[in-house]
Formats: structure tokens, C-alpha cells, sequence
């Protein structure tokens, strides 16, 4: 099946609910101007040389990924951490929960994490009763309404106030509130005890730095430093692919992530993990594990034409530029990646069968890869995947046009015949609309090959 | 086979690479260390902060911000960090300071019911009015849990910007658990995009830049 009738459905709701629509546009747009302002020239004069630089970083990242692996896997274990290797996300839920067990853990708090989201983390450790709080304000307040997050940068960018007012009353008991600085509070307080109460944080991880055996993690509210600081115990969960060979490359990736996200120089907090708290400091967790997840990233890595897809450091530039995400929304992106790199990862860690319809979700202006600060070919990978289910779903009808067209391109005399039968069939009323051009002519005009053929036409004025 | 073999493995054979295979050295991480004058940086450094919401106060001797520290926590409970710096300052000794924790219980406890945590902090980045704490020099919470932080940052170590950090410390790990960046108070802009600030971290931030050399 191309696209599921449900899935159609719910592009068709979006589409027609003027509320999301003015909520999405009015903030990524903001968010895309934000951006422009960041990187213009006469501000950021270097920006076009860090995004080479970050581009050929990622390149030579990957190239070498096992080496690096190890390496980061060496440094963490020297500072008393530890890595955890997960082939798929089962693995993760199960490292966690057997840690939460052994250490009599019932109440983790979590810092927002695309990673976990991806692996449905929350959902498997809820299965085994055990309470996982998001604190990123806006990722508890979709988890609070039972959603996923709409856009990588901004999880609830698709509520309003009074959608939140909602939430926060129905979900907490608490005295309807409508203004955005007050419902903050509300979750700052409510937040607070889980954090001061968890055994055990779970954060994601912008990047892997190999020469330090580093978690570098950048946020603007807080809750990534607390997460990380407060309970006993730190799980970093993080696909392999975040690696980066030495702390100096941070200077080049934490100036365009910034950027490129919300316009900021840098994030309020930018914070460089590297294991447990050592002899001689006060606090920090006594405990730091490392999970490294694959689920379908060593797969992408064998292909040396979509591998860059891989280079992505999750900045949202590219769903703020997209004409088809502001129009459908986060939620319709099956996965947990919306917008044109949910388009490329989300078939390619999931398998094409199961969306095929996903790398057709593009228009293929290019702004994706124009404001993408690693420079990711995303049109590109888009037609290349095109290409594979194109050649995995050619059907026989299709196939069996091709094939006559093919025969009777060597048959002069019969083309000529087919071709003037052809101009005066489209010319019937009606008739071009039937058969499988239907769906097509139904928005357009068909148009009429002309009335004498170009043979015939030559031929005459060579008579004359 | 276990799991880390396993995809070791798996990463190997899709880049066509043996175990211990070494990589070309790196591209080289752009570094460029510009070097605007002390003054300069102090200027571009409260300028940032500012825009940000944070507050930049300027004393000449320690003594004098002391008294700077004091006047803004008033009668107020604060936790304050056991840097050198603010002991020899004076700033531990202040009426309703706390300091000398060397126990996370009670340093927690400390700074959840203070108004005010005080710490020095490494450096500062004028471009982006960026503090700089390493876990060694400074305990996290003091920073993170009251809903003011005040950060006594000597003159001399404010350095241009990121390059210039990373240029000093091409190891952060070597010597700390932690490196952090602390730039301007903690915002959210999550409903609506408006600006909220004191979301879990501190709503304000004070840097007092002490010029004299210490």
C-alpha cells in the first residue's frame, strides 16, 4: 500500500486546521528569520567555510566510525564510565531497566532526546511501571497530552496557550493558568521535585567527542544540566553516528548549531560530560554510562551515496525551510523525525517498504539543503530513493507499456501509423480522461499533440 | 558474539576497514584566535550578556565586589561555592552566605531553599557573553538550582570567544567531569515562541568583573 488511508486522513485534518497551520507557520517562520539573521554575511562572515568544514569533519568522522567508537569508548572507560553497545532500541529499554532494577529505581527524569523518541524509550520503561518524566517544557507538555514531539526544536510548537491551559489543568489538578510565563512556572515547580527525587537522568546527546570520551549536550532551559546533575545516575543514550574526532571541532559545530536552530550565537547552556564526578567535586552523578545505538545507522553507513545523511546534528533548520512540513505538520511524518531529514532517515532506518510514499513528501525546491548547516544533499538522497522504490514497484502494466513503446520505436512505419491514430483518438471528447491518465487530466488540460505530424509536414514541403 | 563486536563488525565491513586500521589525520577543525584588546573584550562580553537579560557589573578590587555581591543578595539566603577567589574576597564570610559544602546532600539542600548561589567562574567569552566553569573549580548545583546565580569573574580571564577556549583546553576532560558554558539567564521559548526566562535554571544572572589583577 502506497499510503495508508489513516495517514492521508491526517494530512487532510492538518491541512484544514487553521489553527496548527497559523500556530506552524507563524513559528517557523520566526524561527527561519531568526536563522537568516544568524548567518548573514556582515554578522557570521564565516559561516560559508564552517559548513565546509563541518561537511568534510562528519565525512571523515564516519569514514573512520569503528576507530573513533573505540576511542570514545577508551577515554569514557578511563574516567570511570562506561559504554553500552545496543544493536537495536529493545537493547536500550532493557540496559535501563535492568540498571533501574538493580539500583531500585522507580522515577527517571529525562531530557529531550530525538534518539529516544525514535526507540519509543518512554513506552517501554511505562511498560515495566516505571515512571520516565520528560522535563524540556515543551516536551512534557506533549507528553502530558499523551503526543510526540512536532518539531525537533520546538516539541509543542503546534499548541496554543489555551491548548496548554488545557493540558496543564486536566493533567496536574492545578487552577487554570493561560499565561505562558505562569504555566512555565507551573512546570518548573512540578518538575523540580522529579528532578531532586530521580535515581536516574536519561539524556540524549548532541555529540560523541572521541579524544575525550565527551557527551556534549547544549539546551536553553536548564533541565539538560539538571537531568545530568541531580539524579545518582547519568545514561547518555546516543546514535553512533554522533561522533566527533576532538573537542576543537566543537568551535566549528556549536557556532552553526546555534545558529542554524533558534538564531542564538550559542545556547544558554552548553555543557561537556565526561564521565562520573571525580576526587575533589562536590556533586554530579556517581554513575555515567554511554549507549550507543545502531537500529539501522550501519546499514545507511554501507551506502556510500546516502551516507551523509548521517552527518545531520539536529538543528530543525531544514523543517523551518520546508514548504511541505509547515503545510503537514510534524505529526504526519511517520517516525520520529518530521520534516525533509525525517523524509530521508526515516525510510532508510526503517526500511522503504514500510512509507514509500515518505521521499515523495518533497517538492524538491531544495531549501532543505540550502540551510543545512552540514551541507546534507537532501533533494538528492530524496531522488535517489525515489529511484529504489521506483525500481522495487514498477508494476507489469507499466513494465508491458514501456516494452511495446520499445517495440514499436523500432518499427518506423507502424510509429508513423500509431502516431497519427494517437492525434485523432485525443481528439475524441472525453476520451483522454478515461484509463490511467484520469487522475491526472482531472486538474489539467490534456494537451493536443498537433493536428499533422512533423513527417507529414516534412514531407510536403519537400514535395514543394 | 556480543553486541559491541557485533556492530564493530558491522561498521567495518560497511566502510570496507580492518581492526586497529588507523585513520588519516582529521581535517583540521577551523581555529582562529582573533585578538581584540582586554578592554575591548570586556565591552563586547557585557554587551552580549545584556542583550540576553543578564546584568554586568564592574568593580575595581575584590573588596569592592564584595560589597557588590552583598548589596544584590541583601537579606536573602545564598549558597556560595568554595573558590579561592570568593574566600579571599570575603564573599563566603558575607551574613547569609552558606559555603564550605564539601557534601552533596547538604549542598543540595543548601541550594534548593537559597535564593542566590555564588560562584567564580574560569572564564569568560566576550562573543557570545559566555561564563566558562569547569566541575574541578566549581559544584554544579550552585549555578543550577537557586533562581539567581552571581558569578565573580576576574578580568584577566576573559578570553574573545570559543576558539580561544578550545585553543586552551584542546582536553577538557583532562582535568574535570565537566566543562560548562553558561550563556545569559535560562529561557524557554516553548509556548508560542515567547520568551520565558527562569524556566528550570536561574531567571537572572549577575557577572561581576573584577578588574584589578587577582
Amino acid at each position: 500500500m502506497w499510503i495508508k488511508p489513516a495517514q492521508e486522513q491526517g494530512i487532510r485534518k492538518t491541512v484544514a486546521d487553521r489553527k496548527v497551520q497559523l500556530a506552524v507557520y507563524s513559528a517557523t517562520a520566526r524561527l527561519k528569520e531568526k536563522r537568516a539573521e544568524a548567518v548573514s554575511p556582515d554578522v557570521f562572515p564565516e559561516y560559508e567555510e564552517l559548513r565546509s568544514q563541518a561537511n568534510r569533519i562528519k565525512q571523515h568522522a564516519l569514514e573512520n566510525l569503528d576507530h573513533y567508537l573505540e576511542q570514545f569508548e577508551k577515554n569514557v572507560e578511563s574516567h570511570g564510565g562506561r559504554v553500552i553497545w545496543a544493536r537495536e532500541g529493545a537493547e536500550v529499554a532493557d540496559f535501563i531497566l535492568g540498571l533501574a532494577n538493580e539500583r531500585g529505581v522507580s522515577l527517571l527524569v529525562k531530557s529531550k532526546s530525538m534518539t529516544t523518541e525514535e526507540i519509543h524509550l518512554n513506552e517501554r520503561l511505562e511498560h515495566h511501571q516505571l515512571e520516565a518524566v520528560e522535563t524540556d517544557l515543551g516536551e512534557y507538555i506533549v507528553q502530558l497530552a499523551h503526543e510526540r514531539p512536532y518539531h525537533i526544536v520546538a516539541p509543542a510548537v503546534h499548541k496554543t496557550r489555551q491548548d496548554i491551559a488545557d493540558i496543564l489543568e486536566r493533567r496536574l489538578h492545578v487552577p487554570r493558568e493561560e499565561e505562558p510565563e505562569k504555566q512555565a512556572m507551573i512546570a518548573r515547580r512540578t518538575l523540580r521535585e522529579k528532578f531532586l527525587a530521580a535515581g536516574i537522568g536519561i539524556s540524549g546527546a548532541n555529540f560523541l567527542v572521541a579524544d575525550s570520551g565527551a557527551v556534549v549536550l547544549v539546551e536553553n532551559e536548564g533541565n539538560v544540566r539538571l537531568c545530568t546533575t541531580a539524579p545518582r545516575v547519568h545514561v547518555a543514550v546516543a546514535g553512533l553516528e554522533k561522533i566527533l574526532p576532538r573537542a576543537q571541532d566543537l568551535a566549528v559545530f556549536l557556532k552553526l548549531l546555534a545558529r542554524s536552530g533558534t538564531g542564538q550565537l550559542l545556547t544558554v547552556y552548553t555543557s561537556f560530560l565526561s564521565g562520573p564526578r571525580r576526587r575533589g567535586e562536590v556533586d554530579g552523578p556517581e554513575e555515567f554510562y554511554v549507549v550507543l545505538l545502531d537500529a539501522g545507522r550501519t546499514r545507511l553507513l554501507a551506502d556510500k551515496e546516502k551516507r551523509q545523511s548521517l552527518f545531520c546534528i539536529r538543528c530543525g533548520a531544514c523543517l523551518n525551510a520546508c514548504p511541505v512540513y509547515r503545510k503537514i505538520g510534524g505529526h504526519n511524518y511517520p517516525g520520529a523525525y518530521s520534516g525533509p531529514i525525517g523524509a530521508i532517515i526515516t525510510p532508510q532506518y526503517q526500511g522503504l517498504a514500510r512509507d514509500p510514499w515518505l521521499p515523495y513528501a518533497s517538492s524538491l525546491c531544495g531549501a532543505c539543503a540550502e540551510v543545512c548547516p552540514v551541507k546534507i544533499d537532501i533533494p538528492r538522497i530524496l531522488l535517489e530513493l525515489r529511484k529504489q522504490i521506483t525500481e522495487s514497484r514498477t508494476g507489469g502494466l507499466e513494465r508491458m507499456a514501456f516494452r511495446l513503446y520499445g517495440w514499436l520505436m523500432r518499427r518506423p512505419k507502424l510509429y508513423a501509423l500509431a502516431g497519427r491514430m494517437a492525434g485523432k483518438l485525443a481528439r475524441i471528447p472525453g476520451l483522454a480522461k478515461l484509463g490511467p491518465g484520469a487522475a491526472w487530466a482531472s486538474q489539467r488540460e490534456i494537451p493536443l499533440p498537433a493536428g499533422r505530424s512533423f513527417r507529414d509536414e516534412w514531407r510536403e514541403r519537400k514535395k514543394s | 558474539m556480543t553486541a559491541r563486536e557485533e556492530i564493530l563488525g558491522r561498521v567495518r565491513q560497511a566502510l570496507g576497514r580492518e581492526p586497529g586500521q588507523t585513520p588519516a589525520p582529521a581535517p583540521e577543525a577551523r581555529i582562529r584566535v582573533s585578538s581584540i584588546g582586554l578592554d575591548a573584550r570586556l565591552d563586547l562580553f557585557q554587551t552580549r550578556l545584556e542583550a540576553l537579560g543578564g546584568k554586568v557589573h564592574r568593580a575595581v578590587t575584590l573588596i569592592e565586589a564584595r560589597d557588590q555581591v552583598a548589596r544584590l543578595i541583601g537579606d536573602s539566603a545564598a549558597v556560595a561555592s568554595n573558590a579561592g577567589l570568593l574566600r579571599r574576597a570575603g564573599i563566603t564570610a558575607l551574613p547569609g552566605v552558606g559555603s564550605g559544602f564539601l557534601e552533596e546532600p547538604a549542598l543540595r539542600e543548601a541550594c534548593t531553599t537559597a535564593s542566590f548561589g555564588v560562584t567564580s567562574a574560569d572564564y569568560g567569552l566576550a562573543e557570545m557573553g559566555s561564563l566558562v566553569t569547569f566541575a574541578s573549580s566549581e559544584a554544579r548545583l550552585i549555578s543550577l538550582l537557586p533562581p539567581a546565580h552571581i558569578a565573580v569573574l576576574a578580568k584577566a580571564t576573559l578570553l574573545t570567544g570559543l576558539d580561544e577556549l578550545y585553543e586552551r583546553h584542546p582536553l577538557p576532560a583532562e582535568g574535570s567531569s565537566s566543562m560548562v558554558l553558561i550563556t545569559g539567564p535560562s529561557r524557554s521559548a516553548d509556548i508560542e515562541m515567547i520568551l520565558v526566562r527562569g524556566v528550570h535554571g536561574p531567571g537572572v544572572v549577575h557577572v561581576i568583573v573584577v578588574e584589578e589583577d587577582i
